[in-house]
């Protein structure tokens, strides 16, 4: 665990060192900011849904270019070669260096807290409410990095993992909503839960409506664990071909 | 120490490194020799635990690097072929992480970083980011990466290439340093070098092990022919005739004034000049030239090596 806390802190370094954090944050706060005040003054209303509306699109195409790195550039440099000479074990990298691009994610998110208390001067917010939301957009996003991270262990191209993890994630989001379920044969009824389940935006807007049901949480727990797992397995099967 | 024992390795359908047994005794600088892609960073890379073998074991202190590669590589310090670095790290911190990775503590640290820093001649490069360094530099951070945990087994893949003259000098002189105690591999493709630094050779070729011992041996176990140059003028048939025996005639032309210029080659790995001489004088002619030339180490590798790249290409 030590050595895991190690890669996690190294590479927490390298992103504060390098512009990589810094743009993203700034990119994902404007884009957020801005779509929402957009709407927020138009509506009128004091809730933050507009701005948690945008947070799964955001994870959608900005997870993913965080993500695409951790991998991709270890295997194209060669550093990984250098990082497994060392006494580490696989899984102690892969959640060293989640952990790192996770925290990244999770300060841009609070950085939007401003824009919360901001729309709690202007009138009444329900702020369990608010919370569930944070805590849904936290999990969004921590499974949406996992994903990225496994995409990224698949190739040494930075664009190719980004480009995939985005099909990937945008496929899973797709996935429960009627455009698809209505291509489901009516032959077969029982699958049109299964794929509803199977989307993520969906437990998203029920965490984000401040409902805090367990299969949610199951859900990305298991989106989460699944794919980091994945990306052990493909580390080790590149040792043994 | 290290001991491999039948090792092969397979990429897809190419084989890369096909039974290959060779051991490095604690205090042992071995030289890997052979060309470009015979076999040397597989077998390496296996060593490290970075690939598995497909047949055969390594071990290193006793320890097989399959049943328990993180306390082999807690014995091993390792530099990868081409030195990859964290380019956007300064090399302090670059050493302090692996420093720490490797488990030295917390304590400890600073005064093992400078050590490094200091044994590897950085002083004055220590806060650049590795990115900024030349190539000479890189190495010597590539270095400091693989002793900063003091290993008894260290293995380098052509720490020299790509570097100057004087810093091949400088990094060889650093590795005979620190080999006293320690068990090392280092691979080359560079004769010079492998003669230079190391105690004992091991020459790789299409993925087996061709020749195997120090310098000297290897020339004479390969090639067991010297070379005579001789010239000659009198009875050259008679010449010839005597020598027979111990010599054949390898080449032979005829220079101005009668005098025959003759290349021979020796039969045994006795040294013959005395008996050319004799020969000489007993059919009644004269010497005016009698050299004996060593087979060098150049044409001894040429030798070794050429039947692998045959078979790696059939």
């Amino acid at each position: 665990m030590g050595r895991a806390w190690t890669i996690y802190k190294k590479e927490l370094k390298s992103y504060y060192e390098s512009p990589i954090a810094y743009i993203f944050m700034v990119v994902f706060l404007a884009v957020a900011v801005w779509v929402f005040f957009r709407g927020f003054f138009l509506i009128g209303e004091v809730s933050l849904r507009g701005l948690f509306g945008i947070i799964p699109w955001l994870c959608l195409f900005f997870i993913p270019a965080i993500s695409m790195r951790l991998w991709a550039e270890e295997r194209k440099t060669g550093t990984n070669e250098l990082l497994f000479s060392l006494p580490v074990e696989e899984w102690e990298v892969v959640l060293g260096k989640y952990l790192a691009a996770l925290l990244v994610y999770t300060v841009t998110l609070l950085l939007t807290l401003p824009v919360a208390i901001c729309v709690s001067f202007l009138g009444n917010l329900d702020w369990g409410v608010a919370i569930g939301s944070y805590v849904g957009a936290l999990f969004l996003g921590a499974a949406v990095l996992s994903i990225g991270t496994f995409v990224s262990s698949l190739t040494t191209n930075q664009i190719v993992a980004f480009i995939l993890g985005v099909i990937v994630v945008a496929g899973l989001m797709i996935v429960g909503e009627p455009i698809v379920t209505m291509f489901i044969p009516s032959s077969l009824p029982w699958l049109v839960p299964y794929a509803q389940y199977l989307g993520l935006a969906q437990h998203f807007s029920s965490i984000a409506r401040g409902v805090l049901d367990t299969r949610d949480f199951i859900y990305y727990l298991l989106l989460i664990v699944f794919p980091l797992y994945l990306t052990i397995n493909a580390i080790r099967a590149r040792k043994v071909g | 120490m290290i001991e491999i024992e039948h090792l092969s390795r397979r990429f897809g359908a190419t084989v890369a490194v096909d039974d290959v047994s060779f051991e490095v005794k604690p205090g042992e600088i071995v030289g890997f020799l052979g060309p470009n892609g015979a076999g040397k960073t597989t077998t390496m890379r296996v060593t490290a635990g970075l690939i598995y073998p497909h047949a055969g074991t390594v071990r290193v202190n006793g320890l097989d690097v399959l049943e328990d590669p993180v306390s082999v590589r807690r014995q091993m310090g390792y530099l990868p072929e081409d030195t990859p670095l964290y380019d956007d790290m300064p090399v302090i911190d670059f050493l302090r992480f692996i420093g720490s990775i490797r488990g030295i503590r917390r304590a400890d640290l600073s005064r093992k970083v400078s050590e490094m820093v200091e044994v590897c001649s950085l002083g004055n490069m220590a806060y650049k980011d590795i990115g900024e360094l030349s190539r000479g530099y890189r190495q010597r951070v590539g270095l400091a990466q693989a002793l900063i945990h003091d290993p008894p087994v260290l293995i380098l893949d052509e720490p020299t290439s790509g570097l100057d003259p004087t810093q091949i000098v400088e990094i060889r002189r650093l590795v005979r340093d620190i080999g006293r105690q320690k068990a090392i591999l280092f691979s080359t493709h560079i004769l010079d070098e492998a003669q230079k630094t190391s105690d004992r050779i091991v020459v790789i070729s299409g993925g087996r092990i061709v020749a195997e011992g120090s310098a000297d041996t290897l020339a004479r176990q390969v090639h067991g022919r010297d070379i005579y140059q001789v010239e000659f003028s009198g009875d050259l048939p008679a010449l010839k005739d005597k020598l027979a025996h111990l010599l054949e005639v390898a080449t032979e032309k005829e220079a101005e004034g009668g005098w025959a210029h003759i290349s021979f080659a020796s039969k045994t790995n006795d040294d013959v000049s005395a008996d050319i001489f004799d020969a000489a004088v007993a059919v009644g002619g004269r010497l005016r030239r009698l050299e004996k030339q060593a087979a060098t180490l150049e044409e001894v590798f040429l030798e070794l090596t050429r039947g692998g790249e045959e078979e790696a290409q059939a």
